[in-house]
């Protein structure tokens, strides 16, 4: 692999001049008019408005990261305690488990009315349906790694007859680690989902400032909200990405797990 | 006194009709050193395994003074290095898990990898070590608890000659100096010969062949070209030939030399 600048320009420079030429020739066809402005507006007056309006877009993309923190922050620490206790307990995992899974296969669009009139409108509802999305896969990834415990880093351990505690802290976990960090990178992509979807229905955050401005017909407030959203996204990837290279420091070679 | 006393040892696995060994009995002084030898799948890494308690005999009894546990320590034919752990923390792993952990552990695992030559490697990841280092750091690991009693399964098996044969000497070395008594398995004679002050022969039909004292004097890699060397060696690959052919037609023999 290359180092420093030149090794960024190979890694990365296709990928920017891509994104370049693309927003050109967007910027071109409606500045020609081939697309009428209303349904597709550019990517200046997209920016423009973005500008303009950006302490409400602030705000709201604010208050959806916070949600999202929340659900998410709520799925690792939940997820990661049940699937200790379902690994720790077989009992609890045959009859816990399969209402987990239950769980997962509700659609959270058709709970999240549900959720409105238990939590009411807003916040509440919203870190809810982040947090049902995104629960499972941290569990069910955690729940593997903590099973799939290399066999002969096993028998090192025997050697030394470890506590049940030691085994747990010393080698599961940290055998765990990278599924763990996988699920957490697939539950952060849902959070985000489950958040606007909350949001949406529950109001607040970019997804009802993407809601309003449909009804409004601002298509460019629509695009600024859209972006906000996978930039938060982003950014999501961006920080469990950096805490992977410290927590696999060890085993780099599993950070593309 | 004898520090280990074997008598009358059977190994079968459970739901398996081929039994590995059976009756084998043998003492072993507290200053000798054993290599078992022979070829693979005559149950030499079966009887270290006994030897350790990792596996049961189905019947005899192994009798080992000091007693199992702690003062005896095992190296397995790959590293297992626990990959999130770096060399001194590897190093260390044994003291943790039985509790015996402190400052001055940390001292003598430092000086311990010093004079295995790796001084420098002490922060290094397994995966950033060469496949030596990582058995030097396995070595390092099996004598950080100060036993009396190492048993080794085919420990330098996966490495090029040149570190093998280092490996070997360091072996010798730590024998002397730190009053060190090993068993050692190989399917090398010219190894067991370098290596064992008794040999125990084994073969596939699960009867096994007790050799007393070489005694050479200096070990070192000069000795391995010297005639005596040689000719103990050739004695040995003829008593495996003898062994093999009173049971084996002669086209199945393992070519072992």
């Amino acid at each position: 692999m290359n180092s420093g600048v030149m090794g960024w320009i190979e890694d990365k420079l296709p990928a920017w001049l891509f994104v370049a030429l693309l927003l050109s020739i967007w910027q071109w066809a409606v500045t020609q008019q081939w697309v009428a402005s209303y349904l597709l507006p550019s990517p200046l007056q997209i920016f423009h408005t973005t500008v303009e309006l950006w302490p409400e877009i602030l705000a709201a993309t604010l208050s959806t990261a916070q949600s999202i923190s929340w659900g998410l922050g709520m799925s690792i620490l939940i997820g990661v305690t049940l699937a200790l206790l379902f690994f720790a307990i077989p009992v609890a995992r045959r009859a816990i488990l399969p209402f987990c899974i239950f769980f997962q296969t509700v659609p959270i669009i058709s709970i999240a009315p549900l959720l409105v009139i238990w939590f009411g409108f807003g916040q509440p509802t919203v870190r809810a349906s982040a947090f049902i999305v995104s629960l499972f896969p941290i569990l069910a990834n955690t729940l593997t790694g903590l099973q799939e415990t290399d066999p002969q880093l096993k028998e090192l351990f025997r050697l030394y007859k470890p506590s049940a505690w030691q085994l747990i802290f010393k080698l599961q976990i940290p055998s765990a680690i990278p599924y763990m960090l996988t699920g957490i990178k697939i539950s952060a992509g849902l959070a985000v989902i489950g958040a606007i979807v909350g949001e949406f229905i529950a109001g607040g955050g970019l997804g009802s400032l993407i809601d309003a401005a449909r009804t409004q017909q601002r298509v460019d407030l629509v695009f600024s909200g859209v972006i906000m959203s996978s930039g938060l996204a982003l950014l999501l990837v961006f920080i469990i990405d950096a805490v992977s290279r410290v927590l696999l420091r060890g085993r780099p070679y599993l950070r593309k797990l | 006194m004898p520090s280990i006393e074997v008598q009358q040892l059977s190994k079968r696995f459970e739901n398996s009709a081929h039994t590995i060994f059976s009756e084998l009995s043998f003492t072993l002084a507290g200053d000798e050193s054993l290599c078992l030898l022979g070829p693979s799948g005559c149950g030499k890494t079966t009887l270290l395994r006994l030897l350790m308690g990792l596996e049961q005999p189905s019947s005899g009894t192994i009798h080992v003074e000091p007693q199992q546990g702690i003062q005896m320590s095992y190296v397995f034919q790959e590293p297992r290095l626990v990959p999130w752990r770096t060399c001194l923390e590897n190093v260390l792993l044994p003291l943790e898990l039985t509790s015996q952990d402190s400052s001055s552990s940390r001292t003598r695992a430092v000086e311990l990898l010093q004079q295995l030559g790796l001084a420098g490697r002490l922060k290094h990841f397994p995966h950033e070590l060469s496949g030596g280092m990582q058995m030097r750091v396995a070595l390092a690991r099996a004598l950080i608890t100060q036993p009396r009693i190492v048993l080794l399964d085919e420990p330098f098996a996966a490495l090029d000659e040149r570190s093998r044969f280092r490996m070997q000497d360091i072996l010798l070395e730590l024998k002397t100096g730190m009053n060190l008594q090993y068993v050692f398995v190989t399917h090398s004679i010219s190894e067991a010969v370098y290596l064992g002050d008794r040999i125990l022969l084994m073969d596939n039909t699960g009867r096994a062949k007790d050799c007393r004292a070489i005694t050479f004097g200096a070990r070192n890699q000069a000795l391995k070209l010297t005639p005596a060397f040689n000719a103990v060696v050739q004695t040995y690959a003829q008593l495996f030939g003898e062994m093999e052919h009173s049971m084996f037609e002669s086209d199945v023999c393992e070519a072992s030399v």
